[in-house]
């Protein structure tokens, strides 16, 4: 017996080790390969074609990976209100979804209504206010304790909920945001870039801004204030927050409601990208992706996360989409996820998960 | 690897730790302890919070693998034995933190010990009558033996979740024993326990000691159960061994009483 | 008074072992058989065997599929709706491939295909826990949808891109198809599902059952008794697929004749895993309330109106539908969150003591 002294931390790295190089040596070997098969081939479509296509069209590459940006603060958004609520509750929201809806429909319903548009953000603020409370009151307080999945499932329930009441008052019809009317831009900018042109639509240039700004606000009020010290605490422990005097019960609303207003920016930027409709529910599943491939539990995962599923779902798509009919956009963010979990199970910024016992 | 297993005769050593060190990141947990579990002996294993016990059974069990040293059972070297592997060939345990499966019966969790003994083939379970059923009723009557032996009988059909911890813990022995280990690996069997609990306790770790012929080595913090019951003892402190021998010669060892009453370092 | 098991003693393992062992169950499940398999096709007529028994039938095998998955394996599943649509496309080529053969031989082949899919997809679960593991089963929802609306070989490039059921005989008797009289299929389908309920709980009570269960509680400690987790895992989901597929494949051969992508969406694997958890997870019985419950709420919502005389218009009935489906939901969940197998089992419990209780 030679192996006597095995390191597992030598065995545990080079898996890993292994395991790129493998994937790096299988690319390699591909690139290759499809170069000696020849233009043409299956395997020269997929891994050499796209990136002669984008030397040939660097603007046509920096058009898409901006989309993709885009697309990505919109995810990123969603993940964060997610987020936001899992840390504090372990809640995983299955409900950010209609909650966009609701905060975008509400908006512009209330302006329907004759409301000015100031005053209709600020009710739909209120909204999500009165929202967050009932959740916490109706929802969240009786199933205290119970497993994920029950809570979970309950999310799932409050969602039926709201898409029903929501088509209630507001009807089923899609609607246009109003935006104008709260002062977002519109029109594009354009502009050469190494021989074409690039396009950026103002408003998402303002998506991106405000993301930044909500972020920020909340990184303030997480880290700043009394209220998002007691939040954090909440996460780490339930009990021991108690024990120390926080009430769970304000913290829940105050989090909903947070993530209630992350909705409501996420609601308006999307609508006033494609327009307000239940359809944006079943979208919002990407946020799935984005929260599980960030580590559920962390606002830098979700925001890192949402890009890079924006980006790369974008690129897959416009790439390596026609090879084989379209729409891979609406798997292809659940594979990245699913591999970059593989190599880290806990999420790129999650707690590492440790087996005891 | 090297699996021919010998058969080991009482009071031979049935299991070898040689210079084992063991760290998590920079925490050293274990730093070269070595020590023999003789067959047939009640091997005791006790130091202060902290000092490594839990994590030299996990090391046993092949829950962990240590970085350095050997690991030499039935003599065989067995360094990277995976968790399964070891429960195949023949070491069972209990768990600190009662490790029961919480939402299944007694008698499910005892069987559930039998499971490397069962063979029967999935096809068969499908329709379940002949071959499956007949293996099902053999291990149950083991299994009804053992409950006999720890006086469950009451409990048989309640889910363990709702046991309280003293019958859990005996619940967590029966599943242990269930796999017929020829090395039983104890973690706090009295932990938490009333004296009459842990008296029952003891009385049934000797009865398997002596009636089973099993090898135990068990982590304990009460020093009257464990100056009763145990062969031997090692004593662990910061990691490292301070002390090894009968109950006798340990009590009197000046690190032993140092480690425990404490001393300026 | 009538419901006690005083007196019946055991004198095996084998009887102490069966799967109802108090005689008054095993009498009542004979009973419920007769009343399916005679009373029903007798009495009911065909809105009561489309809308109602069929479709509760189906969704229950589907449901009893997750339910071995998520109840009894502890592993998380929303792509319940992709595997029943692997079992639907695959029975279709099956029987178009081999028009002559047996229908019911593609229908519990195609469960196959799915529990090959299903494994492929369960590998994931080796290192993935928990929420996470959702990921894998979601990028499986998708990614089949999305393959069935691409890959025209699945639908034989039929331009509408449905499947539509041909029409199949058995000894001369129409059973897919639009000649198939709902009495047929209602008999095929309780059989199978009958057969198939008793082959999961032969599964659940054995060595099978409890190793599945292991990992469901505690998956270290499972592995250090000797379970192979990666093994059980898989084979979980292999067979969790192979119902679901056969479900998938019984939905659209028996009930709607004809299926489009939509009809395998992430809705339908949602609508599954409320029937389990409503129903009650970890329970076989509770899989086939579950699927009753939110199968007949909506159409007894839907009929509610008329009765009490309201005019109300289609589309608000609908929402409103969905808002007390909702509500109920949540309800369900506060008031008994371990599914109405559970209130069910504590009804027993008191029927037992009563009229005595202690």
């Amino acid at each position: 017996m030679s192996d006597t002294t095995l390191k597992p931390s030598r065995a545990s790295m080079s898996a890993g080790k292994r395991n790129w190089l493998v994937t790096a040596a299988l690319f390699a070997a591909a690139v290759v390969g499809s170069l000696v098969v020849g233009e043409g081939s299956l395997v020269y479509e997929i891994f050499v074609s796209p990136f002669l296509f984008v030397v040939e069209a660097p603007d046509l590459f920096v058009q898409v990976i901006w989309e993709g940006l885009v697309a990505g603060t919109l995810y990123a958004l969603l993940g964060l209100g997610f987020v936001l609520i899992f840390k504090a509750s372990g809640v995983f929201n299955f409900a950010q979804g209609i909650m966009v809806v609701f905060g975008a429909l509400s908006l512009v319903g209330f302006y329907a209504a004759g409301i000015p548009a100031i005053l209709s953000l600020l009710l739909s603020i209120a909204m999500m206010y009165v929202l967050a409370w009932t959740v916490e009151r109706v929802v969240l307080r009786p199933l205290v304790n119970q497993d994920p999945l029950i809570l979970f499932m309950a999310t799932i329930g409050l969602t039926y909920f709201l898409i029903g009441f929501g088509e209630f008052i507001f009807g089923g019809e899609p609607k246009t945001m109003i935006t104008e009317e709260i002062g977002l831009p519109s029109g594009s900018y354009s502009f050469d870039f190494m021989g074409g042109f690039v396009s950026l639509q103002k408003l998402d240039i303002a998506a991106a801004v405000i993301a930044a700004i909500l972020v920020g606000c909340l990184a303030v009020f997480f880290n700043k204030t009394k209220v998002g010290r007691a939040l954090r605490a909440v996460a780490d422990d339930h009990q021991a927050a108690l024990s120390v005097g926080i009430t769970l019960r304000q913290i829940w609303v105050i989090v909903w409601f947070a993530a209630g207003i992350v909705a409501l920016t996420t609601g308006i930027m999307w609508g006033a990208r494609s327009d307000v409709s239940f359809a944006l529910q079943i979208v919002a599943l990407k946020a799935l992706p984005v929260i599980i491939l960030g580590g559920l539990t962390s606002i830098p995962g979700a925001i890192i996360g949402g890009l890079i599923i924006g980006i790369s779902e974008k690129l897959a798509e416009f790439y390596w989409g026609p090879l084989v009919g379209g729409s891979i956009e609406s798997w292809v963010p659940y594979f990245i996820a699913l591999g970059f979990l593989w190599f880290r199970p806990q999420g790129l910024f999650g707690e590492k998960i440790i087996d005891r016992i | 690897m090297n699996t021919a297993i010998a058969e080991i005769q009482p009071g031979k050593p049935i299991l070898a730790m040689d210079h084992i060190s063991l760290s998590f990141g920079g925490v050293k947990a274990i730093r070269d302890v070595s020590f023999d579990i003789r067959k047939g002996e009640i091997r005791a294993i006790i130091g202060p919070n902290g000092a490594g016990k839990t994590s030299l059974l996990n090391v046993i069990n092949g829950f962990y693998h240590p970085q350095e040293g050997i690991i030499n059972y039935k003599g065989a070297k067995r360094n990277d034995m995976k968790p399964y592997v070891a429960a195949s060939q023949g070491i069972a345990r209990t768990f600190q933190n009662v490790a029961l499966f919480a939402g299944m019966s007694t008698l499910d969790n005892i069987m559930s010990g039998r499971m490397l003994k069962m063979k029967v083939a999935l096809p068969w379970h499908i329709i379940r009558f002949g071959p499956a059923e007949r293996e099902e009723i053999e291990h149950r009557e083991f299994v009804e033996q053992i409950i006999d032996f720890l006086e469950i009988q009451a409990i048989r059909r309640t889910p363990v979740g709702r046991l309280p911890y003293g019958l859990q813990k005996r619940v967590e022995l029966g599943r242990a024993l269930a796999m017929e280990p020829e090395l039983l690996l104890l973690d706090e069997p009295m932990a938490g326990m009333n004296l009459e609990e842990k008296e029952d306790m003891s009385r049934f770790v000797l009865d398997v000691n002596d009636q089973f012929g099993t090898t135990i080595a068990l982590i304990e913090h009460d020093m009257g159960v464990v100056m009763d019951i145990s062969d031997r003892v090692i004593v662990l402190d910061y990691g490292q061994k301070i002390a090894d021998g009968t109950p006798d010669e340990v009590k009197n060892n000046q690190n032993v009483i140092d480690a425990y009453l404490g001393v300026a370092h | 008074m009538f419901y006690r098991e005083t007196g019946q003693f055991k004198t095996s393992y084998r009887t102490d072992q069966a799967v109802f062992p108090i005689k008054q169950d095993a009498i009542g499940i004979w009973v419920l058989l007769a009343i399916l398999f005679i009373v029903v096709p007798l009495t009911f007529n065909d809105f009561w065997l489309n809308s109602i028994m069929i479709p509760t039938l189906i969704f229950s095998l589907a449901a009893i599929g997750l339910n071995l998955l998520l109840g009894y394996a502890g592993q998380i599943s929303l792509g319940t709706g992709g595997f029943m649509g692997v079992g639907a496309y695959s029975c279709y080529k099956l029987t178009t491939i081999f028009p002559d053969v047996n229908i019911l031989i593609p229908i519990l082949l195609s469960g196959f295909v799915a529990a090959a899919v299903g494994v492929l997809f369960g590998i994931p679960s080796l290192r993935i826990k928990g929420f996470y593991l959702a990921i894998a089963t979601l990028a499986s929802q998708f990614f089949l949808v999305w393959a069935f609306g691409r890959i025209e070989w699945l639908y034989n490039y039929n331009p509408s891109g449905a499947i539509e059921v041909p029409t199949r005989r058995i000894f001369d008797i129409a059973v897919t198809g639009p000649h198939a009289t709902s009495m047929t299929r209602y008999l095929i389908i309780l059989s199978i599902v009958v057969v198939l309920t008793w082959v999961a709980s032969n599964l659940v009570r054995g060595r099978i059952g409890r190793a599945w269960m292991a990992i469901r509680d505690m998956d270290i400690a499972a592995e250090l008794i000797g379970i192979k987790l990666l093994q059980t895992k898989l084979t979980a989901f292999a067979i969790s697929s192979y119902y679901a597929g056969v479900a998938g494949a019984l939905m659209v051969f028996m009930w709607l004749g004809a299926a489009e992508v939509e009809s395998f969406d992430i809705n339908h694997s949602f609508l599954i895993l409320f029937m389990v958890v409503i129903g009650g997870s970890g329970s076989l019985i509770g899989s086939f309330m579950g699927a009753a419950f939110i199968w007949v709420l909506p159409i007894f919502l839907r009929s509610a109106p008329d009765y009490i005389g309201l005019e109300i218009g289609a589309a608000t009935v609908e929402h409103i539908n969905f808002m007390v489906v909702g509500a109920l939901i949540i309800f369900f969940l506060i008031v008994e969150p371990n599914g109405i197998a559970r209130l069910w089992q504590i009804g027993k419990e008191k029927l037992r003591r009563w009229p005595f209780p202690y």
